[in-house]
Parts: structure tokens; C-alpha cells; sequence
């Protein structure tokens, strides 16, 4: 399938670990009966495709500087997000937090940590079970964006929920 | 490991009072503002034997880069000499030396027989005409010769500044290489010049914030190796490792050892809350010492062992505190403009350096432990990270270049703020830590 090929491109442009687990990019994506038919069952126009949330609801949020609060855009993108996993009940996510460079690196470990947390708080106060939503920090280990302003900064200070397909074989 | 024996080719008091021998002119006062760096020489040591005719060159070469890599010292160069020294134990002439303007001479005799090497020295005071301090000998491997150089150094430097030495230590720090969204970090040890540069793990994984026991012999740091943030203990010579039991599901970072070696206190994550805890390494025990809604991390003891110093968010912005090494009530001694983060007591007691970030610059400073006499001694984009040279006086850190071709490189500065120098490393290179003087 052509969109796995395009699902390890844009993990690995997430910087995750897509090599070591290929089971996070969603065995849910085979298993799956789409339904409708209008659509391509796994391509982005799939609204049950993990293409679809990382695409179209928005896999990621994004923090004012060295803040974890939410803003109404992440709020509404988490909204989003929060309705996906509950049609979605075999995707487990893992909320990976991120900090811009300009910080000491162990505060921007625990920043990150904050970030995450806050994430995970909102879907599970939206009614995903938290069993299904785990944090991790990479602190600012994982920039998406690489130059020293802020158009940049804005970009890498984020929580991406990244699709893991832990509940089906 | 290589044995150093150490022993007094005459009968002085040097190995008990080393301090004793800075009475005359050929005194260095680090302290003071100075500085117009002192001339010595030290002409090639002289080989015993034919075997050791390269190291006699190399030795001498060492103990001269060492000095002069201070910015206390500047070294006559070979050319200038007027004087040559072929017989170690011959009498010094005086007048040739003074003629260059050396103020001290280092003479030196290197004797190799097989694996082993021993290398003797003498320092003199050229203007007062006088040895200072004893002659002294050291005994190692022929590998092991740029140790025994850096021991002569320290030997050296102690006797003229009344200060202990550096020279005969090592880094550990995290070697890295590719762009800022694709970087890779392994964990590597080196001399403090940069020598003998040895990798201890691949860049699988992400490692971060390597440090050093109290005896250099183990290595603390943060891998990603689980595919989950945990701390890790290294043998340095074994090269093995394994992951200190914390509890599960949560992120733990930020270890520091104890001065006794025996605790780790490091930083545990838990629903978003990042605080400072302790682990007894031999029972497991784990103890909570912080407990607010606020990011506490980077502790560091104090020499004594009694207290620690670290950083909390607990005000809105990162600041230092201060607090009982068990727990308990802490003072926050920060209240300059900006951030601070990552304090470490300096191994004499006497001061804290730490990163501080102040409108979009970055600096490395010390502060006493009180929190006054704030002194930042240098400025950059991203300079982070100090870890103090095994005498206090030296500071070393990590600086980051801009954009989106950044690369991070090693410095040290003195902690008057002069002799800002680059270590160079063959790679990129971040979160040194500095070990004690090695035995």
C-alpha cells in the first residue's frame, strides 16, 4: 500500500521511533471496514484512518512560550481528537510533548512532561479512557523546525498524539 | 587502570605541604584581577635510555600545553633558549634563563623500559635561583604517558599558584552529530584537553546529561533506550550498564550522585509534575523530597554532602533554591532579572554555577551560595550546561550556535571570566560533566 510507504515518511518527519514499533502506526489500518464506500478505506479522505486524524482533526497542539496551557484552537483540535478515539476503540495514543530550544535542557524535559500531561488530561476529562493514553517527553531533543526564530519556535513547542494500534492484532 | 607511584626524590616536605613551597616572587594569585601570564620554560625532558627519546619530547610538550592552556602561564618557546638542559641532574644555569625571561623552568628525565615509563621533574624559580618545592617521579605506562605529563603539570601549577590542579582528569559528554531534527548523541569520555576520546554507547538511542561519581568511576545519565526516558549507571571501564529501578510509568531524569557515591538524587515525572527524589542505590529506597505543582529538577549536592541545590518554577520562572540534602524547607538564593537553571556546587563549597537566560542571551555564572556577588561570565545564543574542574577554578559548558545549521561545541572559562577556549571534539559535543582528579 502506498500509504504506509507515506505513513513511515511522516513518522519519521515526527521524529518517532517508527522502526523499532511498526505496530504504532495503527494495525487498526487493515482490520478496519470503512464502511461508506465514498472513500478509499486508510486514505486521508477515510475520517477512520489515522491519516485522517493526523491530516485532517490535527495530531498536534501547540503552547505559548514556556506555557502548557491550552488555547481554544488546541482545545477544539483536541475536541476533535477525543471524538476520533472514541468512534476509534482500538487506537491507544502516546501524547509526546515537546519544548522549544531556548531552555536549559532537564526543564525543558519536565516542560514537555507538562505539556503532555495537559493533553492527556483534556481527552480523558472528554471521556477517552486513560488507560489508552500514555506521555512521554522529549524535551527539546525533537524539533520539527530547525531555525532560531520564532516562526520556528512556535512550531516545535507541541503535543502530538501519536496513533499506536495496541488493542487489535 | 594504570598505578601512578608516586615518591620524593629528596627528602622534602613537598607531598604534605605543597602550599609551602609559594614563600619566593614565583607566585601566581588567581584571585586577583590579574593577569600578565607568568614566561616559563621547559625544554625537552631528557631520555634515560634511547626508548625514551619520543616521549621526552612529547612530555615536555604536554606539560606545556597544559600550562600555558590556563592563561596563567605563557611559555618561552624552544627557539628563544639561550640554555639547554641534557643532564637532569646537573646544576641549572640560572643566567641563561633569566636572560630569556623565563621565570620557571621545568626540567625533566623520562626513562622507558618496556610498558613502563617514569618520568622525574624539577621546577626552579629562575629569578630567585632556587628549586621550588622537591623533585618528584611518577611511574606509569608507556599508553599512559599524556597522564603522567598532566600529573607533572598539576604538580606545577599547584606550586606556583597554591591552587590544586586540573590537568590529570577526564569529561564525560555526549558526542553528537547531524542537523538539530535528526541529531544523534552517544556518550563519550575524554582527557579535559580533548585527548584519548572513547565512545561508551552508540547513537541508538538519545542520551542526555551524562555525570561523573564523586571517584569518576561510574557515570549517571538519561537514556532513551526503553523507548521511555530512565536513568542509567555506567562502569566507565567495563563499559556496562544498567538502568536504576525507579517507579514504573514515569519519566526519570536528571541524576546526580551523592559526594558519598552511595544516593542518587535525580528528577521523577508523574502526571505532568516533575520533582526531586533520592535512590539509596544499594537497598533501592526512594525517597520524595520535593512536593509542589512546580518543575523541580537539576539538584546538585554540596561537597559536604548536606545540602543541594536545584531548580524550581515554583515562583512562575526557573530560579535556584536551596534545601536540606534530606528534604525539607527551601531558600531561594536567585532573585536576579531572568532565569536560572541547572546549579552545581563548586567542589570547594564556596560557589554555585549556573545557566541563566536573560533577554533571549544565554550565560554561564557563579553566584556565591548565599546568592550574592552574581557574576555572569559569559554571554551567547545558548551557552548551557557548567560542570566545575576538580579545583573550582575552571568552568566548562556547552554552547550552541544559531539557525538551522547549529552545532554545539565544548568551552571552558575561568571563573574570573578570562580564557574563554574551545575543546575540540570530533563531533558536535553538549552536557559535559568534569571529573575529580584521577587517582
Amino acid at each position: 500500500m502506498g500509504n504506509l510507504g507515506k505513513w513511515i515518511i511522516a513518522a519519521a518527519l515526527l521524529g518517532l521511533a517508527a522502526c523499532n514499533d511498526p505496530s504504532r502506526l495503527g494495525d487498526g489500518m487493515g482490520g478496519a471496514a470503512a464502511g461508506s464506500g465514498t472513500f478509499a478505506p486508510g486514505s486521508a479522505s477515510d475520517p477512520r484512518s489515522p491519516i485522517f486524524f493526523q491530516e485532517a482533526i490535527g495530531d498536534r497542539v501547540f503552547f505559548a512560550n514556556d506555557q502548557s496551557g491550552l488555547s481554544p484552537e488546541a482545545r477544539a483540535t483536541l475536541d476533535g481528537q477525543s471524538q476520533w478515539l472514541l468512534t476509534n476503540t482500538d487506537y491507544t495514543a502516546v501524547i509526546e510533548g515537546h519544548a522549544d530550544e531556548k531552555g536549559t535542557r532537564e526543564y525543558n524535559l519536565a516542560l514537555g512532561a507538562r505539556r503532555a500531561n495537559t493533553v492527556r488530561e483534556y481527552l480523558v476529562t472528554s471521556g477517552v479512557p486513560a488507560s489508552r493514553l500514555k506521555t512521554i517527553s522529549y524535551g527539546k531533543e525533537r524539533p520539527i523546525e530547525i531555525c532560531s526564530v520564532e516562526a520556528c519556535y512556535s512550531k516545535n513547542r507541541r503535543a502530538v498524539t501519536v496513533l499506536a494500534g495496541g488493542l487489535t492484532g | 587502570m594504570t598505578r601512578f607511584l608516586v615518591s620524593l626524590l629528596l627528602g622534602a616536605t613537598l607531598l604534605a605541604a605543597p602550599v609551602a613551597a609559594q614563600d619566593g616572587p614565583l607566585r601566581i594569585e588567581i584571585t586577583e584581577g590579574v593577569i600578565e601570564p607568568l614566561p616559563f620554560a621547559v625544554p625537552d625532558f631528557v631520555p634515560d635510555n634511547p626508548a625514551a627519546a619520543q616521549a621526552a619530547k612529547d612530555l615536555a610538550r604536554v606539560v606545556a600545553a597544559d600550562l600555558t592552556g590556563t592563561g596563567l602561564f605563557r611559555e618561552i618557546p624552544a627557539s628563544a633558549h639561550i640554555g639547554s638542559v641534557s643532564d637532569f641532574n646537573a646544576p641549572v644555569q640560572y643566567a641563561d634563563w633569566k636572560a630569556v625571561n623565563a621565570q620557571a623552568l621545568i626540567t625533566g628525565a623520562v626513562s622507558v623500559s618496556g610498558q613502563n615509563l617514569t618520568v622525574r621533574f624539577r621546577v626552579y624559580d629562575v629569578f630567585s635561583g632556587a628549586e621550588l618545592g622537591s623533585g618528584l617521579q611518577f611511574a606509569g605506562t608507556v599508553d599512559g604517558w599524556r597522564r603522567m605529563a598532566h600529573k607533572v603539570a598539576d604538580q606545577v601549577y599547584s606550586r606556583i599558584t597554591g591552587e590544586g590542579g586540573y590537568f590529570d582528569s577526564r569529561v564525560v559528554f555526549v558526542s553528537e552529530t547531524g542537523p538539530k531534527n535528526q541529531r544523534r548523541k552517544r556518550l563519550a569520555i575524554m582527557d579535559y584537553d580533548g585527548a584519548n576520546i572513547k565512545y561508551l554507547t552508540d547513537s541508538a538511542e538519545l542520551v542526555l546529561a551524562p555525570r561523573f561519581s564523586p571517584t569518576g568511576d561510574r557515570v549517571l545519565y538519561t537514556s532513551y533506550e526503553s523507548d521511555f526516558p530512565r536513568i542509567y549507571v555506567l562502569d566507565v571501564d567495563a563499559v556496562e550498564r544498567r538502568a536504576l529501578q525507579t517507579a514504573e510509568g514515569t519519566m526519570s531524569f536528571s541524576p546526580r550522585f551523592s559526594p558519598d557515591g552511595r544516593t542518587v538524587a535525580f528528577s521523577l515525572e508523574r502526571g505532568g509534575n516533575t520533582d526531586i527524589y533520592t535512590l539509596d542505590i544499594a537497598s533501592g529506597q526512594q525517597t520524595r523530597l520535593t512536593s509542589t505543582p512546580a518543575i523541580e529538577t537539576a539538584p546538585s549536592y554540596s561537597p559536604d554532602g548536606t545540602q543541594m541545590v536545584f531548580e524550581s518554577d515554583r515562583s512562575g520562572a526557573p530560579q535556584l533554591y536551596i534545601m536540606p540534602a534530606s528534604g525539607g524547607e527551601a531558600k531561594r538564593i536567585s532573585f536576579g532579572q531572568g532565569r536560572y537553571g541547572t546549579p552545581v556546587w563548586s567542589p570547594r563549597g564556596d560557589l554555585i554555577a549556573f545557566t541563566k537566560q536573560n533577554k533571549g542571551r544565554f550565560h554561564i555564572g557563579v553566584m556565591r551560595t548565599d546568592g550574592s556577588e552574581e557574576r555572569l561570565l559569559t554571554a551567547s545564543f545558548l551557552d548551557e550546561g557548567p560542570t566545575w574542574a576538580p579545583n573550582g577554578r575552571v568552568i566548562m559548558f556547552a554552547r550552541e550556535t544559531q539557525g538551522a545549521d547549529g552545532r554545539s561545541t565544548l568551552y571552558s572559562v575561568d571563573i574570573t571570566g578570562r580564557n574563554l577556549k574551545q575543546i575540540r571534539t570530533p563531533e558536535g559535543a553538549s552536557d559535559p560533566s568534569w571529573s575529580p582528579l584521577q587517582n
